[in-house]
């Protein structure tokens, strides 16, 4: 064996120009310049984390608190920093783009290569470990709260899937540092990312990376769905779920159903560039059509899989900052209901240009525009709601009523597209990436930022900073409007998406209107930022311990704020919609139970983490064609899970007499606070406990 | 509610188990749940094999009565269908609480049925590829290899998961614990049947029709 196969044989098409910093030293254009930018953001932000976890000597913490634990809360949390981590990666490739759109007229300063990367990448971040993960980090959360839950049905199973979508983000992130990501969109369809025309490691990265996180969300999935179904407190039935819950049901059963295409479509991609399959291959009989079919098989349930708890976060936002009960409860149920089984009937508006008859495209164009009547529902609804309701514009407020004006006007541009023949005039324009950013910005974005300001004293006990999240909404919207709703008019203006540069001189004023509006986005994310220092750093003056800052309705608002391990010293006993307002104006929202029992927990592992870093090993030696890393840590894999089953001691037992003492505790406090009226909901004398006040 | 209604469908352990009974609920109820999901992946692999089950697709390769040895695979569809039954007296053991040998016993027949089953599919394969029908000649023929052993595949697993469960069994003896994977194992097996009855049909006898 020469020296060369062995070194091959060792680490795959490795080589030094997989690095970006040596790509740069031997060509160093602007373009160049900014990619091994990233990488170097990439490399000093880990080595900042690093240094920042041992300065403070916060490794054991990290270990034992967080990294083994099966918590739902702090899963949920670790869901949402992931989140927010590439939210700044995926903010920032979006403003490069659009900077280069503006200066796109003359070339531009990127290469068209590059730009087609970061168009990959920014639609694969935002929709993979973005809004999927914020969307997750914010149901594992809440949702076991709201039910009068002691934990999700699978408390291992759910440290698994955060694992696997960790492994996504990370081979994601690797891919900014060795190598290049894929060039194929978001949606990385073949034959262009086939091993015929792309021999290279992008659409590798991007088959591993999303398909193991995908597979991850299937999990997910299963887990939400047998949660609700099995885990909801006494009394409390379907009927009687908060809105939230009933919107993470259907988004579960979407993830059940919806998630297997994805795996589908990524393995069999993978068959076809690694053992030369030939599913999607343009020779040999492939037929791409089925990448499409299967893909946006996912595709398309997904959106509604992220926007549907966005509505809950809404319903349940609404109705406590009106101080009213939900509006038309039923309806909004069964709207949801409708919303979840529609979406598996209308994949193919995705592709209405792509060669079926018109009389398919016409019944896939129904389908679409039918969406539109449960969504309209749902906006009266919460409009009724807020009719005559006692409103508080706080934080979320803001972003709801931003939501409001922007998010109908997404609406109403996509009923237009579900029209297959102005989908022929408008697909592949801008036009069409101002509607679905219309859509999932002020719908999804929205909604958990306002989640995140709504639930956030719940997990951490003190309030967030009003003023700073007051600007950042305010911003997130204007910004919002100034750079995506020009996008429109350029986009009828015929100018198409995903160039790299254009020639007609008059897209170039409305593409400087959207530039100006990245600078508002991005000092929204800085206000964000601060918000976040600011609310730390007064935390004092912001404490809501006791648990209800908000004068809630729901059972979330019934425990100690940061909630204790086991969620609830008893469970409670549901017989109303809104059970904790039920019982603040019964009079026995604080009471202490006549006895205590012990509560079975599971105790930490570390399965989740040797999953994640085993299938991150396994993407990363599967892209770059090492064969022995990829079988060493495929078998890992089976064999931690083996290993694991032998250990039988998988529960620990918190004893009454502890509960006791917690729950007695929280008690004197509500008892020592002053309950607070609503116009005091933000100054420091709110302590989280409400004034009763009989209400609708 | 008298703790002998049935928690889930299929096999259930019943009130002889007292609170190992209520325990298994969740972890069965969840692991059907898997299994749709499961299904889905398969139908869609079914549905991959449908549309590519034409001329166009065939590539001039090898045609589905090119290839189709339809003895074995009626071999192995007995194999598969007895192993269920098999699996199927291992759960009356456990439900029954008959001797824990003699549940071994007919896991370990189940356990040597699967693994006829693999080896004969595996004969069958080998076949293909000396006569060129390989996932390379069309997009045809990776439709088949991406459904067939897929199914495979599942089947090792599951055979695996026997011998594993064989293991704890003398180790741990029946628990609530081993209890619940050895009724999910069941159900895993039971589908895996299901979805050979789909392949039989589809690609065996639809292919040599």
């Amino acid at each position: 064996m020469s020296s060369e196969s062995q070194l091959s044989w060792l680490i795959g098409r490795l080589t030094p120009e997989s690095f970006s910093i040596v790509k740069v030293i031997q060509n160093p254009t602007v373009n160049e310049l900014i990619a091994s930018g990233a990488a170097m953001v990439v490399i000093i932000g880990a080595v900042i984390t690093i240094s920042l976890l041992t300065y403070f000597k916060l490794w054991r913490t990290l270990w034992n608190d967080w990294l083994l634990s099966v918590d739902h809360k702090k899963i949920g949390i670790m869901y949402i920093v992931l989140a927010l981590v590439m939210l700044a990666r995926g903010v920032l490739e979006g403003a490069i783009m659009m900077t280069q759109h503006t200066y796109g007229l003359d070339g531009g300063f990127l290469q068209p290569d590059h730009f087609a990367e970061l168009f990959s990448t920014h639609g694969t971040i935002m929709i993979f470990f973005v809004a999927m993960p914020f969307i997750i980090g914010v149901i594992n959360y809440i949702l076991p709260l709201q039910i009068g839950a002691r934990d999700v049905s699978f408390p291992v199973l759910n440290q698994i899937s955060l694992g696997l979508t960790t492994t996504g983000a990370a081979l994601i992130m690797i891919s900014l540092v060795v190598g290049d990501f894929s060039t194929g969109g978001w949606h990385n369809t073949p034959p262009y990312t086939g091993l015929a025309f792309n021999p290279g490691e992008g659409p590798d990265y991007w088959i591993w990376s999303v398909g193991l996180a995908g597979f991850g969300s299937t999990l997910t999935g299963i887990n939400f769905a047998v949660t609700i179904y099995k885990e909801r407190a006494p009394g409390m039935h379907l009927f009687r779920m908060p809105l939230f819950t009933w919107t993470v049901l259907c988004t579960a059963i979407i993830m059940i159903f919806a998630m297997p295409p994805l795996t589908v479509a990524t393995f069999t991609l993978a068959l076809d560039r690694y053992l030369d399959f030939h599913f999607f291959t343009n020779d040999l009989g492939g037929n791409m059509m089925n990448y499409v079919n299967l893909f946006w098989l996912f595709g398309h349930p997904e959106v509604y899989l992220l926007i549907l708890p966005a509505y809950g976060i809404f319903s349940e936002v609404v109705s406590t900052f009106s101080s009213k009960r939900l509006y038309g409860y039923a309806s909004l149920v069964y709207a949801t209901m409708v919303i979840a089984v529609l979406s598996f009937t209308v994949w193919l508006h995705h592709f209405f240009t792509m060669g079926q008859g018109a009389n398919v495209n016409i019944a896939f164009g129904i389908a679409s525009m039918c969406i539109a009547v449960p969504t309209g529902v749902k906006i009266y609804d919460w409009m009724a709601t807020m009719y005559r309701g006692r409103i508080r514009f706080t934080v979320p407020m803001i972003y709801m009523t931003g939501f409001f004006m922007m998010f109908t006007v997404g609406g109403v541009t996509g009923v237009m597209l579900a029209n297959p023949t102005i989908s022929f005039q408008a697909h592949n324009t801008l036009f069409l990436v101002a509607h679905f950013h219309n859509v999932i910005i002020p719908g999804v974005l929205f909604a958990l930022l306002a989640g995140v300001s709504y639930w956030f004293p719940k997990a951490f006990g003190f309030r967030l900073n009003e003023y700073w999240g007051k600007s950042a909404a305010l911003l997130w919207i204007v910004g919002f409007a100034l750079a995506f709703l020009p996008l429109y008019v350029v986009g009828l203006m015929g100018m198409p998406r995903r160039s790299v540069t254009y020639t007609d001189p008059a897209f170039e004023p409305v593409l400087m209107v959207s530039l100006f509006g990245v600078i508002f986005i991005l000092s929204a994310l800085a206000c964000t930022l601060i918000q976040i220092w600011v609310s730390v750093r007064d935390r004092a003056k912001t404490r809501v311990t006791v648990g209800d800052p908000w004068d809630g309705r729901s059972l979330e608002w019934s425990i100690s704020s940061p909630p204790p391990e086991y969620n609830f010293a008893i469970i409670p006993t549901v017989t109303d919609r809104d059970e904790f307002m039920a019982a603040k104006q019964r009079g026995d929202a604080y009471k202490k139970p006549d006895q205590y029992e012990d509560i079975h927990m599971p105790t930490d592992t570390p399965i989740g983490i040797i999953i994640c870093l085993a299938a991150t090993i396994l993407g990363f030696s599967l892209v770059w064609y090492i064969w022995w890393l990829a079988a060493v840590s495929f078998l890992a894999i089976p064999l931690a899970f083996i290993i694991k089953s032998f250990n039988l001691n998988t529960e620990k037992v918190i004893t009454a007499a502890e509960i006791e003492k917690e729950h007695t505790a929280w008690l004197d406090q509500v008892n020592q606070v002053e309950p607070i009226t609503r116009e005091q909901e933000t100054t420091s004398i709110n302590h989280g406990l409400a004034v009763v006040e009989i209400t609708s | 509610m008298s703790s002998d209604t049935l928690k889930y469908p299929g096999l259930n352990l019943g009130s002889g188990h007292g609170s190992d009974h209520n325990k298994a609920e969740t972890k069965i109820f969840g692991f059907w749940v898997f299994l749709m999901s499961d299904l889905i992946i398969f139908g869609l692999m079914f549905a991959t094999y449908v549309t590519m089950n034409n001329p166009m697709s065939y590539a001039g390769g090898p045609e589905p009565k090119d290839f189709i040895n339809l003895p074995s695979a009626f071999a192995q569809t007995m194999l598969l269908l007895i192993s269920s039954l098999t699996f199927g007296f291992a759960g009356l053991a456990i439900r029954f609480k008959q001797s824990l040998v003699r549940a071994n016993f007919w896991l370990i027949i189940t356990l040597l049925l699967g693994i006829g089953f693999i080896t004969l599919e595996l004969f069958d394969f080998v076949d293909m590829f000396e006569m060129g029908a390989k996932p390379s000649r069309s997009g045809y023929l990776s439709a088949f290899f991406g459904l067939v052993p897929l199914h495979g595949l599942h089947v090792t697993a599951g055979c695996i998961w026997i011998l594993i469960m064989l293991i704890q069994l003398r180790v741990f003896g029946l628990n609530a614990v081993t209890k619940v994977r050895l009724l999910c194992l069941a159900l895993f097996w039971h589908f895996l049947d299901i979805v050979w009855i789909g392949i039989f049909s589809i690609v065996y006898l639809g292919g040599v029709a």
